[in-house]
């Protein structure tokens, strides 16, 4: 397993994490544009979901968004974009392209998670007189929880999956060292640049899962 | 000349290109139907004998299950990456990827499909005398099929598109014809290459949609008499 020790040595050696290509400056180009797309994501899907959730209408679209969204090459989203003149932009068409992606997971699972409230607890919290408002607060909304953090911690994924395709158009994140590694031939830097993404994914999801349990507890 | 200017002035939609590199899209079009193809298969040849796994030993379901997602989380590029060291820059590498991510979806279908077989559907067809090999192949798996089929269109779909990202080495069908235009900034290429990739993955549902209607006569009469 020589392959695995060098990627090791690539790791742990200073010089790759430091400077302009290193591993921390791709770290946190990678979380800066995956985040802003993630949080931009939640702020057009989630009250969308939620509010067409609590109304009852216009699931079939939701979901229907959601599953066009699986057919949809990322890889060539991104270099549409990047023969437009929005390859300008900097970070723009990444964020886009990765917002598009985030949003049908974000979507469905908030609709359906409204939706799966039963009926019955939404009937009795109406008899007691509560408003739609407090209805959809201090019913509907913690009911739904669990399905749209699955919908958030599924965007979030992709999102970091996706965020990595961003260094095939020459974007930054941490997908540039395992492209960089191929150009030069460097088989250690790649095996290390793959394990960098992977572990972050795997990080970002424990986060969300423990963030999910924290807020379970408190409700 | 007029035909060609679409060439020299980089136009989105360009009649030119398509003529002259028809041969070039047919070949990527064939390579990335291939991949994919190939890759569905295997992974619904691993996937089966996991879910009949999982389903007579329901302790392993939550390892097996659990496992396939986490694969399911690893990033494409990184995924294949992982995998260089192992297969080289072979179609081989792309297509090992890419049975790993289906097995998330169709490891899922196929239990899900076996897990809806009515109970007494079972028990009557032991009755009959059928044996665990017979009502397998023709009692559960026929019902299991909607499901299974489901399972196999969604796998396939997300296949075709994650294939683009075997372009890194080069082996992405219509990903190769992308990357290709990408330093060039080449649009009709790019965009021709990305709608064919779309088309390719909505010809390939309605195929398969054919195909279970074709294999699942009675739902069609069910759904027919109940529209009635």
């Amino acid at each position: 397993m020589g392959i695995v020790t060098d990627a090791w040595s690539w790791l742990t050696t200073g010089a790759n994490w430091a400077g302009d290509g290193g591993v921390w400056h791709r770290l946190g180009e990678h979380v800066y544009v995956s985040g802003l797309a993630l949080l931009l994501a939640c702020a057009v899907a989630l009250p969308l979901g939620l509010g067409l959730g609590h109304l009852g209408r216009g699931g079939t679209v939701a979901v229907n968004v959601s599953n066009a969204g699986r057919a949809i090459p990322v890889f060539a989203v991104l270099a549409l974009f990047m023969v437009s003149p929005l390859r300008n932009a900097g970070y723009v068409p990444t964020v886009i392209a990765l917002v598009l992606f985030a949003v049908p997971p974000l979507l469905t699972n908030a609709y359906v998670g409204m939706r799966e409230v039963d009926r019955a607890v939404v009937e009795a919290a109406r008899g007691m007189g509560m408003s739609g408002g407090q209805l959809f607060l201090k019913v509907e909304l913690p009911l739904a929880r669990p399905l749209v953090m699955t919908g958030l911690r599924s965007a979030a994924v992709q999102v970091v999956a996706t965020a990595t395709i961003a260094a095939m158009v020459g974007q930054g994140g941490l997908g540039r060292i395992i492209t960089a590694g191929f150009n030069t031939y460097n088989t250690p830097q790649v095996v290390a640049g793959a394990l960098l993404v992977a572990l972050l994914a795997l990080l970002v999801e424990a986060v969300l899962v423990g963030a999910d349990r924290l807020l379970g507890r408190r409700a | 000349m007029s035909a060609s200017n679409c060439l020299v002035t980089n136009d989105w939609i360009c009649g030119e290109y398509l003529r002259t590199r028809s041969q070039e899209l047919t070949d990527a079009v064939l390579q990335h139907a291939g991949i994919t193809a190939v890759s569905v298969l295997i992974g619904l040849a691993v996937a089966f004998p996991l879910a009949l796994l999982v389903r007579a030993r329901p302790r392993l379901a939550g390892p097996v299950l659990g496992l396939t997602t986490l694969l399911y989380t690893i990033p494409s590029l990184a995924m294949f990456s992982l995998l260089l060291p192992f297969f080289g820059l072979s179609a081989a590498l792309v297509v090992t990827g890419l049975v790993l991510y289906s097995l998330t979806i169709l490891v899922r279908n196929i239990l899900a499909g076996l897990e809806a077989v009515p109970a007494e559907t079972r028990e009557a067809a032991r009755g009959m005398g059928y044996g665990s090999g017979r009502l397998l192949w023709e009692v559960e798996l026929p019902l299991a099929l909607p499901a299974l089929m489901a399972g196999i269109r969604m796998a396939t779909v997300s296949t075709i598109a994650l294939t683009t990202v075997g372009a890194i080495v080069g082996r992405g069908g219509l990903g190769n014809l992308i990357e290709d235009a990408l330093p060039t900034f080449f649009k009709a290429q790019v965009l021709a290459a990305s709608v064919l990739c779309v088309l390719l993955a909505v010809s390939a549902d309605l195929l398969l949609l054919g195909l279970q209607r074709l294999l699942t006569p009675w739902t069609r009469i069910r759904t027919a008499a109940g529209g009635a």
